[in-house]
């Protein structure tokens, strides 16, 4: 399978810190790949670091083949690389529906004159992004609170919202952020089941989740993380098995990773 | 707010005819010629703060207008002074000179944000006012006078605009063009703000960080608009130094910046014509509590704080309201 992502020798330092050290992987295509660690081991660093949110220190990162990692975020957006955000993030006053047209602003063919103007190349993307926004929120199960103002939303429908924002884009590769973080189980399986429907849609994920039953359900592959090291890569039941993760999870979540 | 179709198009003509037919006619059977002076003011004032309101829909407290309408009428009053250039030319030419250095300027400080961006803004007025007391060009306090009103305007022969100096009312005429700029001003917006920029610009106000990751490029929105921004600063700031003749070092001041931005506040920061609005409640707000002499500042800022205190979405949500109860 080819590869999307490549993560080589990624190194984030803040001050003495080291939240990310020397870590590599890739991510095939139509891959679910999760990244897994506990609190503080700098997963959500390596996510800004793959989004260029951060600038690493060393090392770099390549999305077919090209390198992404030093770009500004939107650019890195443009080339495909979009994440979603550990914190709930949304533009609180817009309808739910207004939030998804806007995040398709990567798709538009007019420029910003012609939107002012109206041009009918504006009208046609606006037409487009409209029918594209409705057909992401019922994927997500969000259509019947379209018209509703973002900040109103519960808490699930919030995370799933963040999700259809970043589709939106139509990213090639998507980097969620703890999806399921705040749900309960049922939440979680519709979430999950939800995932795996984008990534039969032919699209590439990458996730951080705490929720290891889920994650275990989920990943194709997984990536641990401790202290900004990779300390093991592997398949969930070779990642189950994994002397390493056990021991870093011992004595804390020992139960959590689903032993 | 969601009017529909006819009802706009009945608004708008309503409101041009206020303005262009029913004031004017009003005054000269009143014989109250001194309104023009007032009602010009407002209108180029409220030019201003609509740029003001423009980088609050980007999510910045702009306290800095004043600085571009004294650049402005600085622009407009040396070209026309020093290089013979004619008014109308310049009027254009000050609003893009001010677009160009508000670019300039905003590069740097425009990743500022909330107190940061209002506190260097603020200071951005008081570095225009000691400039112009401190360059050459700008003749320091004693300002630039005596500049000729605005001479005609003819494109291919035809006359356009009759030089003002030669009208009998020259006040009509400087009401006119000022209302006649708002109006374009006003327009501008209003599409800005109901094209996909405004979202735009909503979601940088919203949410910087996920506007960019959903591909937004945010520096270069933020620049735009301050730009427009300070292009209606610089515009009105131009007529002001025409219709004045004059323009001085204090022509805009601290003082000023700071009303522009009261103007968006009591309009409303949600409606493209709140600025509109509160310059007008506020600039007769004020001559009407004259009579109350040494309470007036008193009372005006008493008023104020009430005011935003029930009303925080400013004077304009209050016809929002009546219409949902209704
Ligand atoms: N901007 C920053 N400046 C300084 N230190 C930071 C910064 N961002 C993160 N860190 C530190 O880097 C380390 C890794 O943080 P990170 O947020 O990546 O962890 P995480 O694995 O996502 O944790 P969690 O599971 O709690 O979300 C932490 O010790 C954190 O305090
Ligand atoms: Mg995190």
């Amino acid at each position: 399978m080819a590869e999307m992502l490549e993560v080589s020798g990624l190194t984030k330092r803040f001050g003495g810190l080291v939240a990310v050290n020397n870590v590599s992987f890739s991510v095939r295509e139509k891959e679910i790949l999760s990244v897994i660690g506990p609190n503080g081991a700098g997963k959500s660093t390596l996510f800004k670091l793959i989004s260029s949110f951060l600038k690493p220190t060393t090392g770099e990162v390549r999305l077919k083949g090209e390198r992404i990692s030093g770009l500004a975020p939107h650019i890195a957006a443009r080339r495909g690389v979009v994440r979603t955000f550990q914190e709930t993030t949304i533009f609180r006053n817009m309808s739910v529906r207004d939030n998804v047209i806007i995040a398709h602003h990567l798709r538009s063919k007019a420029s910003l004159f012609g939107f002012f103007l109206g041009t009918g190349a504006a009208k046609t993307d606006e037409a487009a992004f409209g029918q594209s926004a409705d057909e992401i929120l019922t994927l997500l199960g969000l259509s019947s609170l379209s018209n509703e103002t973002a900040r109103n939303l519960p808490h699930g429908h919030l995370r799933a919202l963040g999700i259809a924002i970043g589709l939106a884009t139509n990213p090639s590769i998507l980097l969620l952020d703890e999806p399921f973080a705040g749900m309960n189980h049922d939440e979680t399986m519709r979430m999950v089941e939800m995932v795996r429907r984008l990534r039969e849609r032919g699209l590439t994920i990458l996730l951080v989740e705490h929720d290891m039953p889920a994650v275990m359900k989920i990943s194709d592959r997984l990536v641990v993380l401790n202290f900004g090291q990779k300390i093991a890569e592997g398949t969930p039941s070779e990642i189950q098995a994994d002397e390493k993760v056990i021991e870093a999870y011992l004595g804390s979540e020992d139960e959590a990773i689903g032993l | 707010m969601t009017l529909n179709r006819n009802t706009r198009i009945a608004a708008v003509v309503a409101f041009l005819a206020i303005v262009f037919v029913a004031v004017p006619a009003a005054i000269s059977s009143s014989g109250r010629f001194d309104l023009y002076y007032t009602l010009t003011s407002v209108a180029l004032l409220s030019i201003a703060s609509a740029g003001v309101w423009l980088t609050f829909y980007i999510g910045r407290i702009n306290i800095g207008q004043g600085a571009y309408a004294l650049m402005g009428g600085y622009v407009s009053a040396i070209l026309v002074m020093n290089h013979g250039w004619s008014f109308w030319l310049t009027l254009p030419v000050a609003g893009l000179f001010c677009a160009a250095a508000s670019v300039l300027i905003g590069l740097p400080i425009l990743r500022l944000r909330g107190v940061y961006f209002a506190m260097v803004t603020l200071v951005l007025t008081e570095v225009a006012r000691l400039l112009a007391l401190a360059l050459p060009i700008t003749n320091g306090a004693k300002g630039i006078v005596s500049i000729p009103l605005p001479g005609a305007l003819s494109v291919f022969g035809v006359t356009l605009i009759p030089d003002f100096a030669t009208l009998q009312n020259s006040r009509l005429a400087f009401y006119l063009l000022a209302v006649t700029v708002m109006v374009v001003c006003f327009a501008v917006m209003y599409r800005l703000v109901n094209s996909r920029i405004g979202k735009l610009c909503q979601s940088l106000q919203q949410n910087e960080e996920l506007a960019s990751s959903i591909g937004v490029n945010i520096a270069y929105l933020r620049v735009i608009a301050y730009a427009v921004s300070s292009f209606f600063g610089g515009v009105s700031g131009a007529i002001f130094a025409a219709i004045s003749q004059s323009i001085y070092p204090s022509s805009f001041t601290v003082t000023d910046s700071v009303n522009f931005m009261l103007n968006c506040f009591l309009g409303g920061l949600g409606y493209v014509f709140g600025p509109m609005l509160g310059t007008l409640v506020l600039y007769f707000g004020w001559d009407l509590l004259f009579q109350t002499g040494q309470f007036q500042l008193l009372i005006y800022s008493g008023l104020m704080i009430v005011l935003m205190l029930v009303l925080p979405n400013g004077l304009l949500s209050l016809a929002e309201m009546t219409r949902k109860k209704g």
